[in-house]
């Protein structure tokens, strides 16, 4: 009965000396495996079934349509994964209830005749929010550093955070930044030049 | 030494002395009981309650006497089954002195039967429909209602106290009739139940004036909108204990709760659904600081109401619940409130995670000051990195349930075998775990085998159907083969991703304790089914779905169905007459076949559903339409 089941011995490499159009290495190895294990359910089966006396016909009949079909990845099949309805549709609501609640905040530019508003949630994290902050007011950012700021341009990102302080755009986490930000300020020129590096 | 007979009482925990002496005996029966039969009353020389004619008691009734006695103290089930086999005497006393009845599948047996066999129940658990109907396998209606349980137990136990359901079906008109016969009802418990709404609520609230428990616990209600909070009493101290109804998904009457927890001193336990606010659980904290479980509801605000405003100081609700050690709920989180749990985390024993969207790093916040935590229910948003977390602090862990935020089958997953490792080699006392995946390895799965000695649940869902390991490509038979040997203490196995025949070798060979196991689009041949019921001798409960099983290997399990719970197949290769067999060899076995009949590529004529239990009162009377009990 143990030698029916020596699955591992069995090595049905069908792909290799099979005649295809398309380019070699292409055919995704996932698929590879599960036909390669297919081929090997379908000849324990009628092995087993042998053996056994069962209703072989029915369930060889049944098996050798599962070879021939395609597999069943795709399509969504009722009850699978068993995540009940209950928790699965608890969890839809609050994803877009976060999404709708954004975090406008004020933007100036030093020189502009009127302030812009933006939402910060829309952005993933200080690279699109620059961009963004260029594409609105038509200037370029500087070259970001930790020790220097924004080097190259003779504008800063600066916002004023929870406390009321003034502080430079890009030094803490995304996250963090998103939550303490009231507002947003592009100081330009020689106050802009007094906040790199040091205090 | 003997005791003076009127010091004498059920709380003497001696066996008393098998004495011919009347008046002891006469004593003691009335202390524990009515009568069993015996008419008139027994007395005997010497002081005593009864001085009438002397009858000397017969051996059979003094062996009665003192066996209540002694079996008044067996408390768990399994002992008191045990005991009720050793013969009719025995049976008979154990019967009269159980007073919590245990009813495992509620067709095994008819609510007279058990109410005219066990006459002195206070507390009842009744188990219903099938698990896997939860993922609507099954058309609804299929049966299990509480009716004609109530309506039983209305006239059989009139001190019932303890009402615990699972998966039943219960009505509004069941619950007041529940209200409505029972003076002393103390406990109702709801899980995962259905047919009942807010208008039950109201008549169990405004009724059992002793009710300390009300738990409803993922269960559905109907549509309807009745205030039942306002139907508690409002005069008073209420006895109140636990109030849970997170799953009720109605607005409630917040003002009558506030007032319902301030007269509530006993209130241990409260777990609030996501139409209470943050600011509204802040009200709520303030006034019960002895909670010990809490269930938080939506923490967040309502939409319009913008971060900074002037917030009440929600760390310092937390910081003053001193003896909270269990925390739920987060239904629709804005993680920014989170930090305000830190002061409990230190003691927190359990925290479910499993409604609350929240990633590695907002997790992590929270879990290094978990050091306590035995039970934890997360999100797989939190990543491997999140377990990694969970696996370097909580090092008590005992059971773990990682459940999909996205439950589809193609996509990338955010946890893998990485977090499934992390876990086992930082939780050496784990127990139990549910770990839903995309892609899982035998290696890792090996590993968590060989760390956690201890896990007696192990329920492995990789989403993927047929996937087997994504590293070897092999199937996962060796993975769940380490499972089974090197975990002596598991009884509940749940397996899946690419399995051969061999897997079930493997359990039937080593799984020597596995008392219920869940089987998904796994095995090749009838070997499969036929390993797992000849090797494993405790199987009480099993449930297998889009298996290649077919008839023979059904039959290869006659010996041993009536030891079990219930049998379910989905979606494998049975026949009509494959189940038919069964039935007429098995008479006590209730077989049913079911037609699901949204399946409609079945072209053959195999069975879509069959659900098998034993049972003492044959074919139900109660079965619908799309069920049909074959004989």
């Amino acid at each position: 009965m143990e030698s029916k089941v020596a699955y591992e011995n069995i090595e049905l490499n069908l792909k290799a000396t099979e005649l295809r159009l398309g380019l070699p290495g292409t055919h995704d190895s996932q698929e590879a495996s599960l036909f390669g294990a297919r081929n090997n359910n379908k000849r324990q089966l009628s092995d087993t079934s042998k053996e056994c006396g069962s209703k072989g016909s029915a369930s060889d009949a049944q098996h050798a349509d599962d070879h021939e079909t395609p597999p069943p990845a795709k399509t969504q099949i009722v009850g699978w994964p068993p995540v009940r309805s209950y928790r699965k549709n608890n969890l839809q609501p609050k994803k877009s209830e976060a999404e709708a609640s954004g975090i406008y905040v004020k933007v100036s530019m030093d020189g502009a005749p009127y302030l812009r508003k933006i939402d910060l949630r829309i952005y993933k994290g200080y690279p699109e929010l620059l961009k963004a902050l260029e594409n609105i007011f038509k200037f370029t950012i500087g070259e970001y550093s930790e020790r220097d700021g924004y080097k190259g341009s003779e504008y800063a990102p600066t916002y004023e955070d929870k406390d009321g302080d003034w502080m430079l755009v890009g030094d803490v986490p995304w996250d963090m930044f998103m939550t303490s930000c009231k507002r947003l300020r592009i100081m330009k020129g020689s106050e802009a030049r007094g906040l790199g590096g040091g205090v | 030494m003997r005791k003076d007979r009127t010091e004498m009482s059920e709380d003497d925990d001696r066996s008393p002395p098998l004495d011919l002496r009347g008046a002891d005996i006469a004593e003691s029966s009335s202390k524990t009981r009515n009568c069993s039969g015996v008419t008139g009353s027994v007395a005997g020389p010497g002081p005593g309650p009864s001085s009438m004619d002397f009858q000397a008691p017969y051996p059979d009734q003094v062996l009665e006497n003192v066996l209540e006695n002694v079996l008044q103290f067996l408390s768990t089930r399994r002992d008191r089954n045990a005991a009720s086999l050793v013969c009719k005497s025995w049976c008979r006393v154990e019967a009269l002195t159980r007073s919590e009845l245990f009813i495992g599948n509620c067709y095994s047996v008819s609510p007279r039967r058990a109410t005219a066999r066990f006459a002195r129940v206070q507390a009842v658990a009744i188990k219903g429909r099938p698990r896997f109907a939860d993922f609507n396998l099954m058309p609804p209606n299929w049966g299990a209602f509480f009716a004609p349980w109530v309506l039983a137990m209305a006239t059989a136990y009139p001190w019932l106290e303890k009402v615990y359901l699972k998966r039943m079906s219960v009505s509004n008109d069941d619950l007041t009739l529940l209200a409505d016969s029972f003076p002393s009802f103390k406990e109702l418990v709801l899980v995962c139940c259905d047919g009942f709404g807010t208008g039950g609520l109201a008549v169990v609230a405004s009724k059992c004036r002793l009710l300390r428990v009300l738990d409803l616990i993922e269960s559905e209600l109907s549509d309807e909108d009745v205030d039942w909070i306002a139907c508690f009493p409002e005069s008073g101290t209420s006895c109140l204990e636990s109030l849970i109804f997170d799953c009720v998904e109605r607005p409630i009457n917040f003002e009558a709760l506030e007032r319902l927890v301030i007269r509530s001193p006993s209130l241990k336990k409260l777990r609030l659904n996501r139409f209470v606010s943050i600011g509204q659980l802040y009200r709520l904290m303030v006034r019960a600081p002895q909670l010990t479980h809490i269930g938080t509801g939506a923490f967040s605000a309502p939409e319009g109401v913008a971060l900074g405003d002037l917030e009440p100081d929600y760390t310092a609700a937390f910081a003053a619940c001193k003896s909270l050690v269990c925390l739920s709920g987060f239904r629709e989180i804005l993680a920014d409130y989170l930090p305000a749990i830190h002061p409990v985390c230190a003691n927190l024993t359990s925290l479910n995670f499993s409604y609350a969207n929240i990633n590695a790093e907002q997790l992590k916040s929270v879990i290094l000051h978990c050091h306590k935590l035995q039970t934890f229910w997360v999100l797989d948003s939190i990543c491997d990195e999140g377990l990694q977390a969970v696996a370097a602090t909580c090092k008590d862990l005992r059971e773990l349930r990682v459940f999909p935020i996205d439950a589809q089958e193609d996509i990338e997953g955010p946890v893998s075998e990485v977090g499934l490792e992390a876990i086992s080699e930082g939780c050496r006392k784990l127990q139990s775990i549910l770990y839903f995946c995309q892609h899982m390895t035998n290696a890792a799965v090996k590993t968590m085998s060989n760390n956690c000695p201890d896990l007696e649940v192990f329920r492995l869902c990789i989403m993927g159907r047929h996937r087997p390991d994504h590293l070897t490509d092999e199937p996962m038979d060796e993975g769940f083969g380490a499972i089974v040997m090197n975990c002596k203490k598991l009884t509940r196995l749940a397996v899946s991703g690419l399995l051969t025949d061999r897997a079930f070798n493997y359990i039937g060979k080593y799984g020597k304790l596995v008392r219920t196991l869940s089987v998904a689009f796994a095995g090749d041949s009838d070997m499969g089914l036929k390993y797992v019921l000849e090797g494993c001798p405790r199987l009480q409960k099993l449930e297998i779905r889009d298996s290649p099983f077919g008839d023979a290997a059904l039959l290869s399990g006659l010996h041993h169905y009536y030891n079990m719970r219930f049998l379910w197949m989905s979606s494998c290769s049975l026949s009509p007459p494959g189940c038919q067999e069964i039935a007429r060899a098995l008479p006590r076995l209730v077989v049913e076949v079911i037609s699901n009949e949204t399946d409609k590529l079945n072209g053959d004529d195999t069975v879509d559903i069959l659900y098998m239990y034993r049972s003492l009162e044959g074919p139900r009377e109660d079965a619908p339409g799309f069920v049909t009990i074959l004989q």
